[in-house]
């Protein structure tokens, strides 16, 4: 039994807990799923400086943030307590890939060459952290949503917009990975 | 069949609708109410390290087809969601404490493609979206807390600019 919890767990399972999470939330407390909003929140309650975007009761949706403290410890509690023995199983392509491109370290969830604090100072980096998360939460704001809130909520309510947020996400995810990370992987 | 219970006008106050995220409930929730969303947000962390959803390597291998894994999870999720939205609005569920379930669609503006975009490089960039990025930091992964600060000041930069971007 914690063997198989212990080994990675398939997409049919993961993507049934994931989608059940939406008539869960909904029923304990009316509430809708969608993660992205709680990086809002959190400019709200610590840095509001008088912007407009800000100035709301972000206290009225702390249910979101003790959400987020969950998945915090939750993946605490996976990391310790049922993480896989075994090396992650990658795509032979993507390995040659991203070996070509001096990316060899293949062990863990991420290849520390590139998400370390250690490389943090170099270009490559820098610009997957920093430049990144920049525009994951400007990105996510604009959009109105995430993954969570657009592909998974807002599918699951068949809301076009939402559609349309996901085609981009996508669109956006292709075009850096096939066309512009092999560029920006050249500098380490 | 109407796609929602709700329509949202579009009126000037069209940026403040669309960006809020806005608790539908009315009952006033505190303290150890607040729990149970820990609780679910625990399962969804063990979810997304168990299924190495805040891998970057899987996140790679979705935006090149080269794993059917991501699309299989997002797939179902979708899936397990639609019908579930569609059992509750067919036989009227209530909430636990009786309310009516509401969902307020997000209504459209020109910013869920720029925005979206943007995301989606960011996305491929990093290997995590927002909840990804809480994982990371539950995971112990330092590049999480970095990943997590830079997204906050883009989410402050968004909120700084809003009223000068297109929508």
């Amino acid at each position: 039994m914690i063997d198989s919890l212990k080994a990675p767990w398939p997409w049919y399972i993961a993507g049934a807990i994931i989608g059940l999470i939406v008539p869960l939330l909904l029923i304990i407390g009316n509430k809708t799923f969608g993660l992205s909003s709680n990086l809002r929140h959190i400019c709200a309650a610590c840095f509001p400086a008088n912007i407009k975007f800000f100035k709301y009761n972000w206290k009225n949706e702390i249910w979101n943030l003790f959400f987020v403290v969950g998945i915090i410890i939750g993946a605490f509690i996976a990391t310790h307590y049922l993480s896989n023995p075994n090396a992650i199983v990658i795509n032979e392509k993507l390995k040659l890939t991203l070996t070509n491109l001096g990316v060899t370290d293949f062990q863990n969830l991420m290849p520390s060459e590139l998400f370390s604090l250690n490389s943090l100072s170099s270009i490559r980096g820098f610009v997957l952290m920093v430049v990144g998360g920049f525009l994951v939460g400007f990105g996510t704001r604009y959009a109105n949503g995430c993954t969570s809130g657009h592909a998974i909520m807002g599918l699951s309510n068949l809301q076009w917009p939402s559609l349309v947020a996901t085609i981009c996400f996508m669109l956006g995810g292709f075009i850096m990975t096939n066309f512009i990370l092999p560029f920006i992987l050249q500098y380490n | 069949m109407p796609m929602s219970n709700h329509t949202q006008p579009m009126n000037d106050n069209k940026l403040d609708e669309t960006s809020a995220c806005i608790n539908h409930s009315e009952k006033k929730e505190a303290g150890f109410s607040l729990l149970k969303y820990t609780f679910i947000g625990m399962l969804f962390g063990i979810v997304f390290v168990k299924a190495e959803i805040i891998s970057w390597f899987r996140i790679q291998e979705m935006f090149k087809f080269q794993s059917f894994h991501m699309y299989g999870v997002i797939g179902t999720a979708v899936t397990v969601g639609i019908i579930s939205v569609a059992i509750i609005k067919k036989y009227n569920i209530k909430t636990i404490k009786g309310e009516k379930i509401i969902i307020v669609p997000k209504p459209f503006t020109k910013g869920q493609i720029y925005g979206s975009l943007l995301f989606g490089l960011g996305w491929a960039m990093t290997g995590a979206c927002p909840g990804p990025i809480f994982a990371q930091i539950g995971a112990g992964l330092m590049s999480g807390f970095v990943i997590f600060a830079s997204a906050l000041l883009g989410t402050w930069t968004y909120g700084f600019f809003q009223e000068k971007l297109p929508h």
